[in-house]
């Protein structure tokens, strides 16, 4: 689950973790509220206006704005609210601008990079870093790898000093300094930690890192945040149903999320209900492979009920690009009398006038293939996958 | 022989109180595994369905000395189950439940991998976990476990190892269908952070007599198929066909699993099959093929 900038601040804020102070606006006038009591409470004097949407890439699209003034803090609050930012993330529809962050400007004296990570092959936390920050990390990755830092951290152990240390040195922060960087890089780094593993965080970004402030002044500050959380952890953070913004998802993937259905909006334009996410998967490659598109994703799962199917069936005609449907099932625990009856119950309430395509195997299939000779829709019965997805093919040229 | 498990294999399923977990404990004892019973924490003592229930782990391996668990305990308190049957000493672990938390999984392993370094300096077998996320694991003939339809399975030669339920068993049905079955099938799970991987399960069928061939499902996603592929050149005796699904994936979205994602220019369709050919694997380009493919280079 993706959640705003505002909201990753206000919480890595919780955690010790210092960020920039800010105020979240909707509206032209909370912007210039928030901007005020910033002034009011902390002497504020610049600030930065900045869109709140789910993708990066907000700067270069003219989502970030530097205020100096209360005036500006209006003009561009209303020029940044109800834009649509396009950026390398929204593809070209690009995002609404509905929400917008207004916070204390720290102009940075030193920019680095930093991000924590679960990572799957080394089966821990892993932190990237680099001194130089903004950066697109993947680039650096791939074209000056000799800049980037990355370290596993040691699940048993958690966050220890040495960790810091070998951080400090590759930052080039000294060990000893008037301001006592490296022991703000140390309690920095021991609340991140402890925010991602307590949170199940399953990525988090700070980019840019900063310094902020020279001399004895000098601060270390987390000037932008992004963070992702587990999605199987849900259960345990009830305050995550608050942070989710709806209008940042898919209509239809939200649809289904409703559903417990594990469904992602595609350009093609075969329609697929398929159970199990390898065979999901495999389901449009196959499309693929015989020269059509898929037009979604979608698993119903192991245990899905004749509503769920029904309900399934329905996301995925209620999309206008869909010519065709291709319904593969290989039963396991899923019975195939119970997919035909969600498909018949589906096509009955929805006038169904594509060709719809039926692959059955596994469990109770003889039930399954009956319930759907019997019936009055006209279906193209499939023998197998490859029989299924040509026939599907076929039917749309 | 068959790898990991067998007609002896002792196995109790934790959560056996649970819908799910009755549901397959008794199917799998219809298939002829020896599944005796199960652990429900404060049901220890009933019978259900003439399975006996323990309160822990420990109890149940003292009274039928078991030496594989089937956990179907929900994610909240999965992991801490996995973690009770190992202190048990219970040697296989095949975690079928879908949705545990990663931060969770990376503790069983930081704790799995310890326990195993300990047991390597006494000379002790490791510890083995299957999954989690995954169909189980099952030997043809002689034992199930887990939630795969047994029907569709044959005795016979072929080792297969997949991230995925269901594409494992399109590729059961295949090498069915050519008449050459298999010999054990093990499900290692949709998740990132899992036990056993495509290596480990490698490494037991080459060592193994029945298996003569093996098919290797993996998906976008991480690397584990590339490391898999490494290993191969340098060590596989048996030929091996693949199958990668998620050609079509788009970039950055989690396609069901929560393993299956590519991140940036990592964990693509291309590179996992580009990787596996150049040693030496035979690709099917379609999940229809996999067990066409395997013939290829099977006959060789």
């Amino acid at each position: 689950m993706k959640i705003h900038e505002h909201q990753a601040k206000e919480l890595l804020t919780k955690f010790s973790v210092p960020a920039p102070r800010g105020r979240v606006a909707f509206s032209v006038d909370e912007a210039v509220a928030g901007a005020k009591k910033l002034q009011e409470d902390f002497g504020i004097g610049l600030w930065v206006v900045k869109a709140q949407i789910h993708a990066g890439g907000r700067g270069k699209a003219g989502g970030v704005k530097i205020a100096k003034s209360i005036e500006e803090v209006k003009s561009y609050a209303e020029e940044i609210l109800g834009k649509t930012l396009v950026t390398h993330q929204t593809g070209q529809e690009g995002q609404l601008v509905r929400r917008l962050w207004i916070e204390e400007g720290n102009p940075p004296e030193t920019e680095m990079y930093l991000s924590l990570v679960t990572d799957r092959e080394t089966k821990s936390i892993s932190l990237l870093a680099s001194a130089e920050g903004g950066v697109d990390i993947e680039d650096l990755a791939e074209n000056e790898p000799e800049k980037l830092l990355k370290m596993s951290i040691d699940f048993s152990t958690g966050w220890q000093p040495h960790y810091s240390r070998r951080l400090a040195s590759f930052l080039k922060i000294p060990m000893k300094d008037e301001a006592g960087l490296s022991k703000q890089l140390h309690k920095f780094m021991t609340s991140l930690y402890s925010f991602f593993v307590q949170n199940d965080a399953e990525m988090l970004e700070i980019n840019p890192l900063c310094i902020c402030g020279k001399g004895a002044e000098a601060k270390i500050i987390a000037l932008d945040a992004k963070v992702n959380f587990d999605d199987n952890a849900s259960y345990r953070h009830p305050t995550w149903a608050e942070l989710r913004d709806e209008h940042e998802e898919d209509p239809a993937e939200r649809e289904a999320s409703k559903h417990e259905l594990n469904f992602i909006n595609l350009d093609g334009t075969i329609g697929c209900m398929v159970n199990g996410a390898g065979l999901a998967m495999a389901t449009m490659d196959i499309i693929k492979h015989y020269g059509a598109e898929p037009a979604n994703f979608l698993d119903v799962g192991g245990s899905a009920t004749t509503e769920r199917v029904r309900e399934a069936f329905k996301i995925i005609l209620s999309d206008k690009k869909v010519k065709a449907v291709f319904v593969n099932i290989f039963g396991g625990i899923m019975k195939c009398d119970t997919i035909a009856e969600g498909v018949l119950a589906a096509a009955k309430e929805i006038n169904l006038n594509i060709p719809l395509i039926v692959r059955l195997e596994g469990t109770n299939v003889e039930k399954g293939r009956a319930l759907l000779n019997e019936s009055s829709l006209k279906i193209i019965t499939a023998t197998s996958m490859a029989d299924g997805a040509k026939k599907a093919v076929e039917a749309i040229a | 022989m068959s790898v990991l498990v067998n007609k002896d294999s002792i196995i109790i399923t934790q959560g056996i109180t649970g819908k799910a977990g009755l549901f397959h404990s008794t199917q799998c004892r219809e298939y002829g595994a020896q599944l005796i019973g199960g652990v429900t924490p404060g049901k220890g003592g009933q019978v259900v369905d003439g399975f006996q229930v323990w309160d822990t782990c420990e109890e149940a391996k003292q009274k039928c000395n078991a030496n594989v668990s089937m956990v179907f305990v929900p994610p909240f308190a999965a992991a801490d189950s996995i973690m009770e049957a190992f202190e048990a000493e219970i040697e296989l672990v095949v975690a079928i439940t879908e949705g545990i938390p990663v931060i969770d999984m990376l503790r069983v392993r930081s704790f799995l991998d310890n326990k195993n370094k300990l047991r390597a300096e006494h000379g002790k077998e490791p510890l083995r976990l299957i999954g989690p996320n995954c169909p189980g694991i099952i030997s043809p003939g002689q034992t199930k476990i887990g939630i795969m339809p047994g029907y569709i399975h044959k005795e016979g030669a072929v080792g297969i190892v997949s991230r995925s339920g269901t594409l494992t068993y399109e590729a059961v049905h295949q090498t069915t269908a050519i008449g050459l079955g298999q010999s054990t099938c093990i499900g290692i799970g949709g998740d990132p952070v899992n036990g056993t991987n495509f290596i480990d399960a490698l490494d037991l069928f080459n060592k193994d007599d029945q298996t003569e061939a093996v098919i290797m499902i993996g998906e976008i996603g991480g690397s584990a198929e590339e490391e898999a592929a490494e290993w191969v050149a340098q060590n596989m005796k048996k030929p091996v066909a693949a199958f990668i699904a998620g050609q079509t994936a788009p970039p950055g979205r989690r396609m069901g699993h929560a393993g299956a994602i590519i991140s940036g220019s990592s964990g693509t369709a291309e590179s996992k099959m580009t990787a596996l050919r150049n040693a030496g694997i035979e690709v099917a380009v379609s999940p229809a093929e996999m067990g066409s493919a395997l013939k290829n280079i099977y006959k060789k």
